[in-house]
């Protein structure tokens, strides 16, 4: 198990759960929380699939499904915003909308076979750089190398720019925002529509990078809920998600790789030797969430720091919503 | 982003109509049930858009759905078998949902209410010739605590550290499957297979079928004794939330949390404690399922009823009398899913149900009026 290659791969694992997560910041920063990520994950995984699977082009098949994701997250906002229902509620629902119709249309998508995937390349001159360079710019997907773009990106919206002022605004005061002439309901469906965007894009990024194929439910097998999970890790931060999503995606590689050698470091390999234990190592990832919950909560507790302070409450005008 | 702007947009046409929300101060009894009926057929009738969409048959294929769920007194019985799990997970749901509590690890729980009742049976801690009398109970006990164990620690970690409920809640989910997992192939299994080996008929729940000597119409019907542990779950559940005070706290808490503090409600503790009663029924599930219908430790041993039982919960209103008709019509919809192609259609039909239960939920809580936009507005 060589170190380097197994970085590598897990960088490109985390790099589905850093879009996931960074999508799921946006929308909550504006005020709406939308559990669903794990439905609109799968749905942009099988819309990229069936794309690909009908035309051969991955880039069609990753817009389309970034499309498709975001069109079942204003069912979500439309219930949530205009309907003023529980986010909790409606986003399970969406949730368990977004599998169904995947497991529907992809009916029949396992056997699809080899397709045409997301170029993979190395990067000139920074894949020169020693450790760095192999880990994170050698023979990596575009979609790793995007996600390298979106961390700063994301974090300079949400924190240095007007529209990113209003986002924050939404999200802390809507009626605030409001008195300032913000369309506090037209922003909140757009944030959500860019976090069903992004978890289509993790999807796409699962199905024709990262583990291509169509596996039915077993495609995302609850990276959603991961990073619903590393928002609240991350308190909201894209940088901090950035961490979260990339030390997960290594544990995933590593829980895969582990399993393989018949020794590690001259020891006999205990995984190798007795497979049933990997059941075990299976468990990490999602303890592992749960571990970072507890460590996130706390620390949230004690400096203070947590949600926006809108981030569930539906806005009405002229009612106190808060 | 440059299309962002903070001023609202001055379209050259506007609709000569706005609608209007009114919160509703009161509503009239008939009116949930009459919307929550409408939210129903509305998503089966969207269900029949993307079925139609995806190639198939519609008509035909809910005409098929409902012959091979309610079709005879056999398919009936195991339109009842499949509702049985979906009671007491339906009611774990309810209870915890009550207290505004959202225990997403029914499915969870439900693995290891089965593992439990396994653990008895195959440990073994309990001989194999011992009476059904000691045995069933012991499995029942075993089950409900390995369930409340699982809903106890997201109770303790939300009570303790404020952890978000729903994300543990569902990552012990998976947890729990490879908990099961790692017995059914490395301490249980059966030659090799992926699966114990078969209960002694000691552990076995009573059937309609065993009685077919005395009556011969029953034969060959798999309705089982658990059944009966899901209607008196009901009856016990409707007691505790609506006749007792404890129950009484539950629901206040999930109200208005504020108020229940002021009013000296320990809610850290309820917390832990409808977590760990929630976890005991959806563990009772697994226990009557694993004893009732499946007879060994396997994998696939739910089709999702942990999940299903979110829904039911939701379209029973957190009423645990109606959550028994709800469990049947979803006991049905599984059933009749199970020789229906493609295999997604149940699955995809309840996460509709929900989205549209949750929508109508609007007409309750608002008046909805169209009002004529004022001219200049």
């Amino acid at each position: 198990m060589d170190p380097i290659i197994f970085l590598s791969a897990g960088v490109a694992t985390g790099t589905v759960l850093l879009f996931a997560t960074i999508g799921e910041i946006f929308a909550e920063r504006s005020g709406v929380m939308n559990l669903g990520v794990e439905g609109m994950m799968l749905i942009g995984a099988m819309s990229a699939m069936t794309t690909v699977v009908r035309t051969g082009n991955p880039w069609l098949a990753v817009f389309v499904a970034m499309l498709a994701a975001g069109l079942l997250s204003q069912v979500h906002a439309i219930i949530t915003i205009r309907f003023r229902a529980d986010q909790v509620v409606s986003g399970l629902a969406l949730n368990f909308a977004g599998i169904g119709l995947a497991l529907v249309f992809g009916e029949g998508l396992s056997k699809a076979g080899a397709v045409a995937l997301l170029p993979s390349f190395s990067f000139p001159l920074l894949s020169q750089i020693p450790i760095l360079g192999p880990i994170l710019f050698t023979k990596q997907s575009v979609m790793v190398y995007l996600g390298y773009v979106l961390i700063p990106l994301a974090w300079l919206f949400i924190n240095r720019t007007r529209p990113g002022l209003h986002l924050r605004a939404i999200g802390e005061f809507p009626a605030a925002a409001d008195a300032l002439g913000i369309n506090v309901v037209r922003l909140r469906h757009f944030y959500v529509f860019v976090g069903g965007m992004l978890a289509g894009l993790a999807g796409a990024t699962i199905s024709l990078a990262v583990s291509p194929g169509w596996f039915s439910e077993l495609t995302t097998s609850g990276q959603g809920w991961i990073a619903i999970g590393l928002v609240i890790f991350a308190q909201w931060d894209p940088v901090r998600a950035a961490v979260g999503a990339y030390t997960f995606g290594a544990l995933r590689r590593l829980i895969l790789d582990i399993q393989g050698p018949t020794s590690i470091l001259g020891l006999r390999n205990p995984f190798y030797y007795l497979p049933y234990w990997g059941f075990f190592l299976e468990m990490l990832p999602y303890l592992f969430t749960v571990f970072v919950l507890v460590v996130g909560s706390r620390e949230a507790l004690r400096k203070r720091l947590g949600a926006p302070t809108a981030l569930g409450v539906p806005y009405v005008r002229g009612e106190r919503g808060l | 982003m440059t299309s962002l702007e903070s001023k609202p947009r001055r379209g050259p046409w506007k609709m000569p109509f706005e609608i209007h929300l009114e919160p509703r101060m009161d509503q009239p009894r008939w009116l949930g049930w009459v919307v929550t009926l409408g939210a129903v057929f509305l998503a089966f009738f969207i269900g029949a858009i993307v079925l139609k969409l995806g190639g198939g048959q519609p008509l035909r294929a809910y005409g098929f759905m409902v012959r091979a769920a309610f079709g005879n007194s056999g398919v009936l019985s195991d339109t009842i078998v499949k509702a049985t799990p979906l009671i007491l997970v339906g009611l774990a749901c309810t209870l915890a949902f009550s207290m505004k509590l959202w225990n997403i690890g029914a499915e969870g729980q439900f693995f290891l209410g089965a593992f439990g009742a396994s653990a008895v049976v195959l440990t073994p801690l309990l001989p194999p010739e011992t009476s059904p009398w000691l045995m069933i109970p012991a499995m029942m006990i075993a089950g409900m605590l390995a369930g409340a164990l699982w809903g106890f620690i997201p109770g303790f970690l939300k009570a303790r550290f404020n952890v978000n409920e729903i994300i543990s809640t569902l990552m012990l989910n998976y947890v729990a499957v490879n908990w099961n997992n790692f017995f059914i192939f490395a301490v249980w299994t059966e030659g090799g297979f992926q699966m114990s080996p078969k209960f002694p008929l000691t552990a076995w729940l009573p059937r309609l079928t065993d009685y077919a000597k005395q009556f011969p119409e029953l034969r060959g019907l798999t309705t089982h004794l658990g059944l009966v542990f899901g209607l008196v779950a009901a009856g016990i559940v409707w007691w505790i939330l609506f006749r007792s005070k404890w129950g009484y706290e539950i629901r206040l808490v999930g109200d208005n949390p504020r108020a229940a503090r002021y009013a000296g409600i320990n809610i850290a503790r309820n917390t832990v404690l409808v977590m760990m009663l929630s976890g005991g029924l959806a563990g009772l599930a697994g226990m009557s399922e694993i004893s009732g219908v499946v007879h060994r430790l396997q994998g696939a041993i739910s089709p999702g009823y942990g999940f299903s039982g979110i829904i039911v919960a939701w379209l029973a209103k957190l009423n645990p009398i109606a959550v028994i008709p709800v469990a049947i019509l979803f006991g049905a919809l599984i059933q009749a899913g199970r020789e229906i192609q493609p295999s997604g259609v149940p699955k995809m039909i309840q996460g509709i149900v929900l989205v549209c239960l949750i929508a109508s939920d609007l007409l309750l809580r608002y008046r909805v009026r169209v009002v004529r936009r004022p001219r200049g507005a």
